[in-house]
């Protein structure tokens, strides 16, 4: 009786999940490379030269940098560009207030961001980034020249342009819009952007179309060489964001195989006790 | 000596005995507690509860340490918990996780509760205790959620308070009264902080006490709903169905404390944000009063209550009404109410019936809410059947019991979500069948055809 209500109910759960599914652009999926010490320390590097210039880290100490195989002295030497001592956490020189004044929003602090941005059931964190900063593209018609197309109109430009080189945007999106008369039809745009933010964009009313909302993107960099090394660095810091926003996650899994093997000992131990003191019980 | 106390025990522990009953008490509740021998795998999550409130307690102080209740250095001392304290991280998931799955373990043992009458007389105390200790975790768990003083913590806490403000008259000065400001904010967290650490860990340890020795008066129900002390006995008095519950369970309960840390270690180190169910990922964003996250959910565990708030629309009032209505034309015509009840009940259903219109709809919303908790401490009085244990209950019986468990996962499903008209109807449906569950009962656990209930309690030897 019980075995098959709690089979209805593993079941039913199964269809909650499926259901779970979410509107937006689609996340890419970001490498794990959790484990690769040279993908961290890269992606420090990254972080601290290109990020720690507006946002800050401030729950992250610098010398935490030793955990992914860096020691003190490099940290010093390479990395240590807002403040002096290697034990002081990552703060920034500007204020929330002063940030808020020239972009319009103060740049969130990053030590957890990770964390923040992964979806319940759904893409982490880390794929969050990775597709965020690798979906810039030049708009015109933004106050900062840079449009995102995991967050439309951010208050943040490219940081990273320079590492990545021109590119291209061709975006068709199918979605129903109202008409002049108030009904809604099925309506294509086809927005061009070239590598210099100007855009072209076309809209035309479908008849009889009676799919799904289409929103496809299509991103072309003018030099393919330097997008792969820039794809490659970003998935690198994405990767340190990652770990920054749980540095103890490694060791985390680490020790967890040790303690479930001593429980699992442990169990043993305790069913054959049970088994001993009941064995007489008629 | 005069006036001492003549014992058995000797050395250090007579001479306790003669100041204080430990040997007596140990017996009482432990080596010469009889507890019936037919438990089963529903009968680990009593003891497992006792455990996660040690684990929970215990984390806690250390947590609490290192912890700084102020708006402004919350959030900060929680990720120095999480990086700079020594094994700050493991405590801190510890307690996190902790909190969830003691909502696990005692909705399963709820659940064993509903599954074998283990609320029927004569253990109604032990049942209401039982569901007061819910009520004080409720409490628990929503003052901590503030703590962390993230996104989901602060809105969360926002829209709960908020719900006060639904009570007629005095709800806008209580909302207040409540924050401490009008807004959440420092003032809000620091009370919370001293509900969280002191005044509901009190009462609960309190509540844990009066369920155990209300439990221990009447002796433990079986998942057969026998009463095995009304059962043959042995030379010595003692019930021949019971079995001392030292040794016997408490290595036997030994077995499930070590499968449920395997699961809680395997969260721990593998998983401890559960999906983004058991630590929200918008909990990692400061909380922020100028700015509403698009989509506030509740953890997991109150989704279901949360469900049925939401699904309480000024539509939906309408079908409460007419329930009510309905309620009171059948109590009079067909129940069997004595005296100046058959008149007065319906009247009073009749008069909710009117205030379910003109009230707004908010406030029973709150009422829904609450009341799915309250009608809880009522079940011993619901249930009219002849058997306590689904054993030997009608088929269909089952089948109830199924659907209210599937409605009740459905509704925390739905809490978790974003609110849309199909999922409003599921919920305003699911908010329906809870409810009529639980007051159909005096009717719908007395029809059908009940089977023999066995003299012993079925038990195989191992």
């Amino acid at each position: 009786m019980i075995k098959k209500l709690l089979g209805t109910i593993a079941l039913s759960l199964t269809c909650a999940i499926a259901f779970a599914a979410e509107g937006g652009y689609k996340l890419e999926h970001a490498p794990n490379r959790i484990n690769d010490m040279a993908s961290l320390q890269n992606g420090a590097k990254l972080f601290v030269n290109y990020c720690l210039g507006c946002h800050s880290a401030n729950s992250m100490r610098y010398n935490k940098l030793t955990e992914i195989g860096l020691t003190d002295d490099q940290i010093k030497k390479n990395l240590l560009f807002t403040s002096d001592k290697v034990g002081d956490l990552m703060h920034i020189a500007m204020t929330p207030e002063d940030a808020k004044k020239w972009f319009g929003a103060a740049p969130p602090d990053l030590s957890v961001i990770a964390r923040a941005k992964s979806t319940t059931m759904g893409p982490s964190g880390v794929d969050y980034v990775y597709t965020f900063l690798r979906t810039f593209y030049r708009d015109t018609s933004k106050a900062t020249g840079w449009n995102n197309l995991v967050f439309p109109s951010v208050g943040m430009p490219n940081a990273l342009w320079q590492l990545q080189g021109e590119r291209s945007l061709e975006r068709t999106t199918i979605h129903s819009a109202a008409q002049a008369d108030g009904s809604s039809q099925w309506e294509r745009t086809v927005a061009k952007y070239d590598g210099q933010g100007y855009s072209e964009i076309k809209k035309e009313v479908l008849k009889d179309y009676d799919g799904s909302p289409v929103d496809k993107a299509i991103l072309t960099p003018a030099d393919p060489r330097l997008q792969a090394t820039f794809d490659n660095n970003v998935a690198d810091l994405s990767n340190f964001l990652g770990w920054m926003a749980e540095p103890m996650q490694l060791q985390r899994k680490e020790m967890g195989v040790w303690v479930l093997l001593f429980l699992a000992l442990f169990l043993l131990v305790a069913w054959r006790l049970n088994a001993t003191y009941w064995k007489h019980v008629k | 000596m005069a006036g001492e106390k003549t014992v058995d025990t000797t050395g250090l522990l007579g001479w306790i005995d003669k100041r204080f009953p430990l040997t007596s008490m140990v017996k009482e509740h432990m080596s010469e507690y009889y507890a019936p021998k037919n438990f089963n795998f529903w009968y680990f999550f009593g003891s497992l509860a006792m455990l996660v409130l040690v684990i929970q307690i215990v984390t806690g102080i250390f947590l609490v340490m290192n912890y700084k209740p102020d708006a402004k250095l919350a959030f900060e001392s929680v990720e120095y918990i999480m990086r700079e304290v020594p094994w700050g991280w493991l405590i801190r998931y510890m307690h996190s996780t902790g909190a969830s799955m003691f909502f696990v373990v005692v909705y399963l043992h709820m659940l064993r509760g509903l599954f074998y009458g283990s609320y029927r007389k004569p253990r109604e105390l032990v049942w209401i205790f039982g569901v007061a200790i819910f009520l004080s975790l409720m409490g628990e768990a929503f003052f901590g959620y503030l703590l962390p003083w993230g996104q989901m913590s602060y809105w969360g806490a926002q829209v709960i308070v908020n719900l006060f403000s639904a009570i007629p008259f005095i709800g806008p000065e209580l909302a207040i009264w409540i924050r401490g400001d009008y807004v959440v904010s420092d003032a809000t967290l620091n009370r919370f902080f001293a509900f969280h650490v002191i005044a509901i860990p009190l009462v609960l340890i309190g509540l844990v006490v009066a369920h155990i020795i209300a439990l221990h008066e009447v002796g433990s129900n079986n998942p057969d709903g026998v009463e095995i002390k009304q059962g043959p006995k042995d030379r010595y008095g003692r019930p021949m169905d019971g079995i001392p519950f030292h040794p016997y369970y408490s290595v036997h309960d030994l077995v499930g404390v070590a499968g449920f840390l395997i699961v809680f270690a395997a969260i721990i180190f593998f998983g401890p944000e559960m999906g983004g169910y058991f630590l929200e990922y918008n909990n990692f964003i400061p909380a922020d009063p100028l700015k509403t996250p698009p989509h506030i959910a509740p953890v997991w565990y109150f989704t279901p209550f949360y469900s049925m708030l939401r699904a309480t629309t000024a539509d939906f009032t309408w079908v409460l009404a007419g329930a009510a209505v309905l309620a009171a034309i059948v109590l009079f015509i067909k129940g069997n109410l004595k005296g100046v009840w058959r008149i007065a009940v319906p009247v009073i259903l009749l008069l909710v019936a009117v205030l379910l219109r003109t009230i707004d709809a908010k406030f029973w919303g709150v009422v829904a809410m609450g009341g799915a908790v309250v009608i809880l401490f009522f079940l011993p009085w619901l249930d009219h059947s002849p058997v306590k244990s689904i054993r030997y209950r009608p088929t269909w019986h089952k089948y109830l019991y199924a659907i209210f468990i599937v409605n009740f996962l459905v509704l925390g499903y739905l809490g978790t979500q974003a609110p849309n008209p199909t999922f409003n109807l599921m919920s305003q449906i699911g908010t329906v069948i809870y409810l009529a569950f639980f007051l159909v009962m005096p009717v719908w656990s007395r029809i059908g055809t009940f089977k023999q209930v066995p003299d012993r309690v079925t038990f195989h030897a191992h």
